[in-house]
């Protein structure tokens, strides 16, 4: 009950863009998800922290139905994306996604050319009207994914032929020129050097404005230079949600403060 | 010594000189494995080797060369005047070994001795009548000259033979000897092993290569006899294909490229949707379970031998399609006249090749990673639009290889275009005609009574070498597009 008071005092500032509640993940036998509720707050960087295989990026998946592509896995529970259950059979994931975006772990930039990767997109759902207005949708994402300067002279070539760091960032774009709601990121920083983590971090910053933004790290610095709340993942449970100050300086849990201070996980 | 006790004795050799090696390995180091270079086992493997492998080369290359060395000798000794009109010299030369392992059989039933085998003399003994008595019939008198070449023949043989025997022997105990002498705990044993082993790799690959220089030389060599006595513009550039054995054949390649590529497009035309189809199905639509059993079903089609794939062509697709384009058929058009034609070839041909085509696909399409499937269905991708605008240009260069090599294979098919194509050499595009194709013509040509001397013969090698050509050209062609593409790709 606590938590639902700390809870309705964030309503005043963000409307709730997604609410999970007692959402249950099963792969095959074994129970990944246990009971999980979590409200995540529109035009908020919400961080997903918890030492490897607690299940943050299964939760991630869960919330634009990537784990559907997975035959033995088995979702529980309510996910209301604007009041919404997405999880509900009159859903289509397929619209859910692009309402959802994604950014991997890794970077995977199709093998096309830039301007390609990030038209995919706007042209499967049929965003532009015309080749201008396509040209202008893949500078305006170019632009906010902070790799338009970079590229904007070899829009055609492969995109696979970018660095990791410049990889990431194309994705981020292409994410972004779908005009996505929500953005989750799995880990987008793990494969980056410092200098691009540092790039990507900034833009998660600039992309608050217009999204809700779920990011998962393993980097406890990262969730907490970017986000505003922090959820702390733990074997599969939700440990402690709330303020990212909060959860940093002052947790509730003992076995959050021990992960950050470093003893578990 | 018969070669089977040959090689069973270096058998027996190196397997002693396996355990001797160990053990002198063992003794030095006073055995303290710790003290010795390798491990005991490369020590026996090192003296076992050493005495095995240039022995049993020797061997093998001696078997090769002393039957030719003695018949280019015994070849010699034939007055010319032996061979008959009409007939050659290896006629001659097989009488000769014919008589030889006559012998050989009479000394060994007890009929003649050895003595009297290598003394005997047409002038005084019925040596065909000799022969017969123990199963071995020949056709005619044995001449004196034959009976002599024959005799002599045999002594050389068996001279060689006692000779291989001995230098094997020496060479195996020599090999035995050195290596046993080297071993001791600071000697290299495991660096020489190695090194020994990848020599035989290395033998391995040459032979296959070697082999295969061998077989397209001997086709070259064989063209080129072919066009010594044909001339090459009408093989090229003539447009008639009517072998007679008179003479004065047009052998042409045209009509017959003509029908093999156009078989093969249909065969294509047939495998390459279906099997792309269904490898797509199979790789991204399908449930583990539907896979595991739809997968091994389509490759059973590919266990299927070619014979009876042409029985289904003759017996059943032939028919079927003449029951609708034939005579009074169901679509009342009779424009087809017999059962075999190219589209009866093509259609089972490409049945053929679904399998072939499906496999290679959907291991090309597995393996491009699941994270570019993740990315498009996180942009809200349907799964179709994944497949067609991610997946497939990933896949493509692997693809269009495939297609090649289903290609190369319809070309160069055999038993179907015999049973289903039909045997009429004609330029048409009707599908419905019987045509004929290269390598139903280089069967025909090559079986039944042949002389290798004449062109209708000759030709066949020439096709044989085209169509090698030609097949070559297409895996070099697959193999650039895959090349290609992948520069662009990853």
């Amino acid at each position: 009950m606590n938590q639902m008071t700390a809870l309705e005092k964030d309503v005043d500032t963000n409307e709730i863009k997604i609410n999970a509640s007692n959402v249950q993940v099963f792969y095959g036998e074994s129970h990944a998800i246990k009971d999980v509720n979590v409200q995540i707050e529109d035009k908020t960087v919400t961080a997903f922290i918890g030492p490897s295989g607690c299940g943050k990026s299964t939760f991630l998946r869960c919330l634009n139905r990537m784990n559907d592509t997975i035959d033995i896995c088995r979702v529980e529970g309510e996910i209301l994306l604007d009041g919404e259950n997405i999880y509900d059979k009159k859903v289509d994931p397929v619209q859910l996604r692009a309402k959802v975006g994604m950014v991997f772990q890794k970077p995977n930039p199709f093998p096309k050319s830039i301007y390609d990767n990030v038209a995919y997109g706007p042209r499967i759902h049929g965003l532009a009207k015309n080749k201008a207005d396509l040209d202008e949708i893949v500078e305006r994402a170019l632009r906010r994914g902070a790799i338009w300067n970079e590229v904007k002279d070899r829009l055609h070539a492969p995109g696979t032929g970018l660095s990791g760091g410049q990889q990431q960032r194309l994705c981020i774009a292409r994410a972004v020129a779908t005009e996505p709601e929500v953005l989750l990121m799995d880990e987008p920083c793990s494969a980056l050097d410092p200098i691009a983590t540092a790039q990507v971090e900034e833009l998660i910053d600039e992309l608050k404005q217009n999204y809700s933004v779920v990011i998962v790290t393993h980097s406890m610095q990262q969730a907490a230079r970017v986000s505003q709340k922090t959820a702390f993942f733990h074997l599969g449970n939700l440990v402690e949600f709330g303020e990212t100050g909060q959860i940093f300086t002052n947790p509730v849990d003992p076995r959050t403060e021990s992960y950050i201070t470093g003893r578990i996980g | 010594m018969p070669v089977i006790w040959i090689v069973t004795f270096l058998l027996v050799l190196s397997i002693a000189g396996y355990v001797a090696g160990r053990a002198r390995a063992f003794q030095s180091a006073s055995g303290d494995v710790r003290q010795m270079h390798s491990l005991p086992g490369y020590y026996g493997y090192n003296v076992a080797l050493t005495s095995l492998v240039p022995a049993l080369l020797v061997l093998a290359v001696w078997l090769l060369v002393q039957p030719m060395l003695i018949e280019s000798r015994v070849a010699g000794m034939l007055p010319a005047e032996v061979i008959p009109e009409g007939s050659n010299q290896s006629l001659v030369m097989s009488d000769v070994r014919r008589v030889a392992e006559g012998l050989d059989i009479a000394i060994e039933r007890g009929v003649m001795t050895e003595e009297s085998a290598s003394s005997i003399r047409t002038e005084f003994t019925d040596v065909r009548g000799r022969l017969g008595e123990v199963g071995v019939a020949l056709g005619s008198d044995v001449r004196p000259e034959v009976l002599r070449a024959a005799q002599a023949y045999r002594s050389m043989s068996s001279k060689g033979s006692l000779a291989m025997t001995i230098v094997v022997g020496l060479l195996a105990i020599g090999g035995l000897a050195l290596a046993f002498s080297r071993t001791n705990k600071d000697f290299r044993a495991r660096n020489v092993v190695e090194r020994g082993v990848m020599a035989l790799l290395i033998l391995a690959a040459c032979i296959a290569i070697l082999t295969t220089i061998g077989i397209v030389l001997s086709m070259l060599f064989e063209t080129m006899n072919f066009f010594r006595l044909h001339s090459w513009t009408d093989f090229f550039f003539g447009s008639t294909w009517a072998p007679n054995f008179r003479g004065d054949s047009d052998l042409s390649i045209l009509p017959l490229l003509w029908g093999t590529l156009y078989i093969s497009f249909i065969a294509l035309l047939v495998a390459v949707p279906i099997g792309l189809f269904a490898a797509i199905y199979l790789s991204e639509y399908a449930s583990n379970a539907v896979r595991s059993v739809a997968k091994p079903l389509l490759e059973i089609l590919a266990g299927i031998p070619t014979i009876v794939y042409g029985l289904f062509a003759l017996l059943t697709v032939g028919p079927a399609l003449m029951k609708v384009f034939g005579q009074g058929g169901m679509a009342g058009v009779g424009w087809m006249s017999g059962a075999t034609s190219v589209l009866t070839a093509g259609l089972v041909m490409g049945i053929m090749l679904i399998p072939f085509v499906s496999s290679l696909s959907d291991d090309i399409i597995n393996s491009v990673p699941q994270a570019m499937r993740d990315g498009s269905l996180g942009l809200g991708a349907t799964q179709s639009e994944t497949v067609r605008q991610v997946v497939m240009p990933a896949a493509l260069p692997g693809i269009v290889g495939a297609i090649l090599l289903a290609a190369s294979r319809a070309i160069g098919e055999t038993m179907i275009v015999v049973m289903g194509a039909g045997a009429v050499a004609k330029f048409s595009v009707n599908p419905l005609e019987s045509m004929t194709t290269i390598t139903t013509r280089i069967v025909s040509q090559l079986t039944g009574d042949t002389d290798f001397a004449s062109p209708e013969t000759l030709v066949a090698f020439a096709l044989g070498l085209t169509l090698f050509v030609l097949t070559l050209g297409l895996n070099i062609l697959a193999l650039y597009i895959v090349r290609k593409y992948r520069e662009q790709y990853e």
